[in-house]
């Protein structure tokens, strides 16, 4: 087992498409580290450097205490999970999780052993004498898993795994492949552009855009303070509520009338934008006390809360989330409030957070 | 949500059509296709059908007037004809036809150990200007083989490759690659590329996990393309009849085209080296149905 260290990694392809920009990571010993970003973000050519699969213009890449720039993909001791499995079409599944032992030399016996082991952890036991042809998605997806442990690598890495799978299958392997992590204590780095994924599976999450790290952070620092408007707008379902803001009397105050605490060591002068989640807000009554006048634009009722899109005399209608006990009709008048405390502030020419 | 659920219900019933016009429409539109496809069927094969008529005919049979379509005698003679010659022994047409499997063979055999490689290096790698390449070697394709006959004449004539079989191997297999890397391409983009990077993380080099993972899974691939490419090379007339000239050399094409000419033509051993010809180019074309089809709408579809 060990960390892995990427320093100033920066990808170019021959035909001038840069890929990965620039990308500093630090993966501790034993972390299970999402990256986590819209296709195209570079998350994907990052991993596979990791892997050796592709090999970065510059930049260095270090797994344990080895720099393993010039290092074949066999010799990194890492084991790699594919969003297509990748299991070979012609063996079956025992064959398949001996294969990479095989490859190595190992004895028989040691083979079957850790075959078997694997196969024990991941209940493939049935499975053992099938072809992949003859698996479901998911069965496929688990056996990969097992390709990937029976070498009992130094580090997994995984690449949008799940992202085949149908939803509720998607869940339950989601729950298996923390747990995995949790017991085999080996380090995986993730890849995935789902974002519940990431929270649910993440120890920590770097948030890549256009071949840039634009944060890192555990998933509840990359949900309370997204580092920049790209995360801000990326991260939560309904994203953040982006509210333009002046400082007077030591608030924030919003076109709309709304009233925020501001975050100590804001700079003056600027332009800024208030980053509020949906939950941070309320629906009230109108004229209830410390709300602004709103109107209700429109309601999407998902059974367990309701999601309001609220006008409150601002540029921008905000969205608000709400149990799905309070009603309010579609165009009623209604008071608007803030519940949440420092809310984040981001400058709008810079698009990152000041405070 | 409710709403588009009554929707959903609402629309099932409603047709454009009672079912029974329909039907109608249907058989007398296929009626109509069947006749046209029959006529245009024997348009197409009634050449062919005479052509094997005519080599189991007998001499006055195949010269008589009106033609005898059903009752004629029956004859090997003309197939005996295009493989023995008259005094004993073996007959140009036979060595021609020889010469025929060695060029389109070799050709073959050429334009693929070529041709697989560099489709599977255009498929996988990031290459410069990988699209102006791919252009570049699909146009060498758009000209008739006519246009450059006489350049690759005058080239040939220089390095001594003038009717010779090596001449011709070569010419086919640069025409055949093309060809072969195009098709190729196709079927190795349809192979997904984490087979190659799983084995290399399973320790094989590049290399390996091509030939040893990518490859097994292309052979049906390469089987379909190489029959192309052995078609064209077999039928293959136009450098055939410009670059050689002795009977030794010659393939079966130009050697049948030559069989008339004089002042007498023996029809039925014409017709006879012409079916022996086209067999062939009949069993190929069978096996690789499926793909003839496949070939036109490759790339079509997205994985």
């Amino acid at each position: 087992m060990a960390g892995i260290e990427v320093t100033a990694l920066h990808k170019r392809y021959p035909d001038g498409t840069v890929a990965v920009d620039h990308v500093d990571l630090s993966i501790g010993d034993g972390e299970l580290f999402v990256m986590l970003g819209p296709s195209g973000c570079g998350k994907t050519t990052t991993l596979r450097a990791i892997a050796g699969l592709e090999r970065q213009t510059t930049g260095d890449i270090r797994i344990g205490n080895t720099l393993v720039n010039d290092l074949p993909p066999a010799e990194r001791d890492i084991a790699m999970v594919f969003q297509f499995y990748a299991l070979y079409p012609h063996l079956r599944t025992r064959d398949n999780l001996a294969f990479p032992l095989r490859a190595e030399g190992l004895p028989k016996a040691e083979v079957r052993e850790r075959v078997d082991a694997a196969a024990r952890l991941m209940r493939l036991g049935s499975l053992l004498d099938r072809r992949p042809r003859r698996l479901s998605g998911g069965e496929q997806q688990r056996v990969a898993l097992a390709r990937a442990l029976v070498r009992r690598p130094r580090a997994f890495l995984m690449d949008e795994p799940l992202t085949n799978l149908d939803a509720e299958l998607r869940a339950d392997m989601r729950t298996e492949i923390k747990h995995l992590q949790g017991e085999l204590g080996t380090t995986m780095v993730y890849v995935t552009h789902d974002q519940v994924e990431a929270m649910s599976l993440g120890h920590r999450i770097a948030i890549l855009n256009k071949g840039r790290v634009e944060q890192i952070g555990t998933p509840l620092e990359v949900y309370e303070r997204p580092a920049s408007l790209f995360c801000a707008a990326f991260i939560g379902s309904p994203p953040m509520n982006l509210i333009e803001v002046e400082v007077a009397d030591g608030k924030l105050r919003s076109q709309g009338g709304l009233v925020l605490t501001p975050p100590p060591g804001l700079p003056r002068d600027r332009c800024l934008l208030a980053g509020v989640r949906p939950e941070a807000l309320e629906v009230t009554e109108p004229g209830a006390e410390g709300s602004v006048p709103a109107r209700v634009v429109s309601a999407e009722w998902l059974g367990d809360e309701i999601i309001y899109v609220v006008d409150h005399g601002d540029q921008r209608d905000v969205r608000v989330r709400m149990p799905p006990t309070g009603r309010f009709a579609v165009d009623a008048r209604v008071g608007l409030r803030h519940t949440g405390g420092t809310p984040a502030v981001y400058d709008v020419s810079t698009e990152e957070l000041v405070a | 949500m409710a709403v588009s659920v009554n929707e959903a219900v609402s629309t099932g019933p409603v047709r454009d059509h009672p079912p029974g016009a329909r039907r109608l429409g249907g058989r007398s539109r296929s009626i109509l296709e069947v006749a046209l496809l029959a006529v245009l069927a024997v348009v197409m094969l009634f050449p062919v059908l005479w052509m094997i008529e005519t080599s189991i005919k007998e001499n006055r049979d195949v010269y008589a007037i009106p033609a005898k379509f059903v009752d004629f005698q029956v004859t090997s003679e003309h197939f005996k004809d295009v493989f023995v010659a008259s005094g004993g022994g073996r007959s140009a047409l036979s060595v021609s036809f020889l010469n025929s499997v060695l060029v389109a063979g070799v050709s073959t055999v050429l334009a693929t150990v070529l041709g697989v490689p560099a489709a599977w290096a255009y498929s996988r790698f990031a290459v410069k200007a990988k699209k102006d390449q791919l252009f570049f070697i699909l146009s060498t394709r758009f000209m008739p083989p006519v246009v450059v006959v006489v350049p690759i004449f005058l080239m040939y004539r220089q390095v001594g490759l003038i009717d010779t079989k090596l001449g011709l191997i070569l010419i086919y297999a640069a025409f055949n690659l093309p060809f072969t890397i195009w098709m190729m391409k196709g079927f190795v983009d349809e192979v997904p590329a984490e087979y190659e990077d799983a084995a290399m993380l399973d320790g094989y080099t590049r290399l390996q996990a091509f030939w040893r993972f990518t490859l097994p899974l292309l052979v049906p691939g390469i089987a379909a393309t190489a029959v192309f490419a052995l078609i064209f090379s077999w039928n293959e007339f136009v450098f055939a009849i410009f670059l050689t000239s002795s009977d030794n050399v010659r393939t079966a094409p130009p050697a049948i085209a030559g069989l008339i000419g004089g002042t007498t033509v023996d029809w039925g051993l014409v017709a006879a080296a012409s079916v022996v010809c086209a067999l062939p180019v009949f069993v190929f074309a069978y096996l690789v149905r499926k793909h003839l089809v496949a070939g036109v709408t490759l790339g079509a579809v997205r994985r």
